[in-house]
């Protein structure tokens, strides 16, 4: 019997193993989950989304191009501040996009995390 | 009628104004300003002048504005946050009753400038900034190091962390002035349609119920994105105060 387990007990361990990822993750990031809470009612309209998410990755870009265009004009230092400090924006719109879409979809995160963690087992 | 849609965001002078070589003129732009902030100030030392223990209908409106921003920002930067509470309450308050007074017809929309949408979010940001270090000192800058990242990697992670902070204001003036744009031009191409359409004779006419629908559509969702806004604006300023609090990740 202790071979096979009846799925009844199976999907309540299974519940209480995810009720405890679920407190342990939210231990551990106490930001995003606090973050999180506002913003789904926003994620419900897939615009606002969407004006949300191009707007930092262009601020980004536009904050690195200007820095670099700044850092040449007084320094005179060439084309190379403006072509390091657009790939550096780029990178920071990617981090942008990033923290703001994770914020977005946490439980999207916890499906993703608890299905790894059950493949690991 | 040909109508321009860009139009309505003209800026036009009410009263010249020249100080020295500046000039400080009157516009229809500080005119709405002046209209918003009369208009909150007005409502809300109205509705609860009468501090009912029972709340009316106005007073029960007051409080759960107050509610809601108060209940935002704890959330998000906890009770210290609360210090911020008369400037994200302000913030909310002016973003929200100006784009809601933009959806009168022939009213001007100020939040569609990127001028004073930039305004707001340098203030948000300069607070930001001011406080983090006025609080934490020189640890302010831990917000630029996030944890476990190796040593050789600091700097490039360090600077890319800077141009994150730095698009900030950006992204949040960018996103306000341009919703409240876009939403406006559309609005008015679509009515646009209809008039033209219109002129054609019957074909015409039955083919203007489609942008007249569209318009009708259009209005119904502007009004979602004038709270919505005024709302992202908010809880981004609250999340922005709570690094300026706790600036380690």
């Amino acid at each position: 019997m202790s071979e096979k387990p009846d799925p009844k007990t199976d999907d309540a361990a299974l519940a209480a193993r995810n009720a405890a990822l679920r407190e342990k993750l939210s231990a551990r990031s106490p930001q995003i989950t606090e973050d999180a809470g506002p913003d789904t009612s926003t994620a419900k309209s897939g615009i606002a989304q969407a004006w949300r998410l191009s707007s930092e990755f262009v601020a980004g870009v536009l904050v690195g191009t200007g820095l670099g265009w700044a850092i040449d004009w007084f320094f005179g230092t060439g084309p190379w501040g403006l072509i390091i400090f657009v790939l550096l924006g780029f990178a920071a719109a990617v981090v942008n996009v990033m923290r703001a879409s994770g914020q977005m979809a946490p439980s999207r995160l916890h499906i993703h995390q608890t299905k790894d963690e059950d493949r690991a087992e | 009628m040909a109508s321009n849609p860009i139009d309505q965001f003209k800026i036009s002078k009410i009263l010249d104004l020249q100080v020295g070589s500046f000039d400080f003129s009157f516009t229809n732009s500080a005119l709405f300003m002046v209209v918003t902030v009369a208009t909150t100030a007005a409502f809300l030392i109205l509705t609860t002048s009468g501090r009912g223990l029972i709340p009316g209908k106005l007073q029960s409106l007051s409080e759960i504005l107050y509610e809601f921003v108060a209940n935002m920002l704890r959330d998000a930067a906890g009770a210290e946050g609360m210090k911020f509470f008369p400037l994200v309450f302000s913030l909310f308050t002016f973003i929200l009753v100006a784009n809601l007074f933009g959806m009168f017809p022939y009213f001007f929309t100020f939040t569609s400038h990127i001028v004073v949408t930039a305004a707001l979010a340098f203030l948000v940001i300069g607070t930001v900034i001011v406080y983090g270090f006025y609080k934490n000192g020189i640890g302010f800058l831990k917000l630029f190091v996030p944890d476990g990242v190796p040593v050789a990697l600091l700097p490039i992670v360090g600077l890319i962390e800077v141009i994150s902070f730095l698009s900030r204001p950006i992204s949040l003036s960018v996103r306000l002035f341009a919703n409240m744009l876009a939403g406006h031009i559309t609005l008015k191409v679509f009515a646009g349609f209809v008039t033209s359409l219109s002129s054609l004779g019957f074909l015409g006419i039955v083919g203007a119920a489609l942008p007249l629908a569209f318009t009708v559509a259009l209005t119904g969702l502007e009004f979602l994105v004038a709270f919505l806004q005024a709302y992202v604006f908010a809880i981004l300023t609250c999340m922005y105060i709570n690094d300026a609090i706790h600036p380690s990740h």
